[in-house]
């Protein structure tokens, strides 16, 4: 039925709401900003902005919860020591487990200030996860990938790091001669690809999604029956889409987080 | 060469699509797996979530890889 419709109903139907009337699909031009001013030779975007305002609400946030501890802790200090004890206790401590501690430092800050970016993403007025810029996570990943090659050579030894990525114990001899390349390229190279790209990829879906579906409303738009049911359903899938990307948000910054501790704890503790 | 076929229009979707049939597989046997872990052991809650949220992510990455080629080599 609603094929025959559409097809009975002229083009216009759909109203006439975008140039020429056709439909604009967002591409990659909607994570691409014009400077709003420049100091030097940097030049501040809209993303550059957000990121700026994420360090100083992170940092802000949490010297607030602490700058007077108090042993009962209330109000903010209590919302901070839940946060404190999730990643110390859920992600340091398990994951890395003996000498998880020092890394704690790290980890926190990579979970809340990647969850704040992300969260940007469906912020009223900001509505730009900014870590669907890529070199964000890139610099993010590589951060993690000078902290756990350098503490691996210094733990295990030069020779001792590669021979236990290259070399899992435990299998028969002609199988490394497949093995150890790939495990060496999976672990030196993919991995801090993967890590990057899996953050950026999430964030850049997710905005383009809702972008979409936010264009889409409008584009449907039109004081038609059939016109404002499908600019309704659009709509409905944005808030679906939103609810979605907050669970999503929170999810890719603990995986991001969890991932870090990984491989700390893989080069702090060889497989055995 | 001889062409035996050609496709146009939009490949990156088709290539996003074949990219994501391993991953999809692969995150339903995690989670279904992950879910009946739990429910066998309710109490090993905490360390079960946090591999099965693990290995979610390392097989979603190649979706993902496969969703952003086609914006970085075009359409």
């Amino acid at each position: 039925m609603g094929l025959s419709l559409s097809a009975a109903l002229p083009s216009s139907a759909w109203g006439c709401n975008f140039p020429e009337c056709t439909f604009p699909a967002p591409g990659t031009e909607i994570f691409f900003f014009d400077n709003v001013f420049s100091i030097g030779p940097f030049g501040f975007n809209k993303a550059m902005i957000q990121l700026f305002i994420g360090a100083i609400v992170v940092i802000g946030f949490f010297w607030f919860a602490f700058r007077k501890p108090k042993i009962v802790p209330r109000g903010a200090q209590n919302v901070g020591e839940v946060g404190y004890g999730f990643i110390r206790d859920g992600i340091a401590r398990d994951v890395i487990g003996k000498g998880g501690e020092r890394f704690v430092p790290l980890l926190f800050t990579f979970f809340f200030f990647i969850w704040v970016l992300n969260f940007m993403g469906i912020f009223p007025t900001l509505v730009f996860p900014v870590t669907s810029v890529f070199a964000i996570p890139v610099a993010f990943a590589l951060i993690v990938y000078l902290t756990w090659v350098p503490l691996g050579i210094a733990k295990q030894g030069g020779w001792g790091f590669f021979k236990n990525i290259m070399f899992p114990p435990g299998l028969p001899k002609p199988l490394y001669i497949i093995l150890a390349p790939i495990e060496l390229i999976s672990n030196i190279l993919v991995r801090p690809f993967t890590h990057c790209v899996r953050l950026f990829a999430n964030m850049f879906a997710g905005h383009l999604l809702i972008v979409t579906f936010t264009v889409a409303a409008w584009y449907l738009f039109s004081p038609t029956i059939i016109g404002l049911l499908g600019s309704a359903v659009s709509f409905v899938v944005v808030l679906a889409l939103t609810a979605f990307e907050l669970l999503i948000q929170a999810l890719q910054a603990y995986i991001f987080t969890l991932l870090t501790a990984v491989y700390i704890s893989g080069a702090l503790h060889a497989e055995h | 060469m001889t062409l035996l076929a050609e496709l146009s229009g939009s490949i990156g979707s088709v290539g996003y699509g074949l990219a994501a049939i391993g991953p999809g597989v692969g995150i339903g046997i995690i989670f279904g797996q992950g879910v009946q872990a739990i429910a066998r052991q309710p109490e090993a809650y905490g360390v079960i979530r946090q591999n099965m949220l693990l290995g979610f992510a390392l097989a979603e990455a190649l979706a993902l890889i496969g969703f952003v080629v086609p914006f970085v080599y075009g359409v």
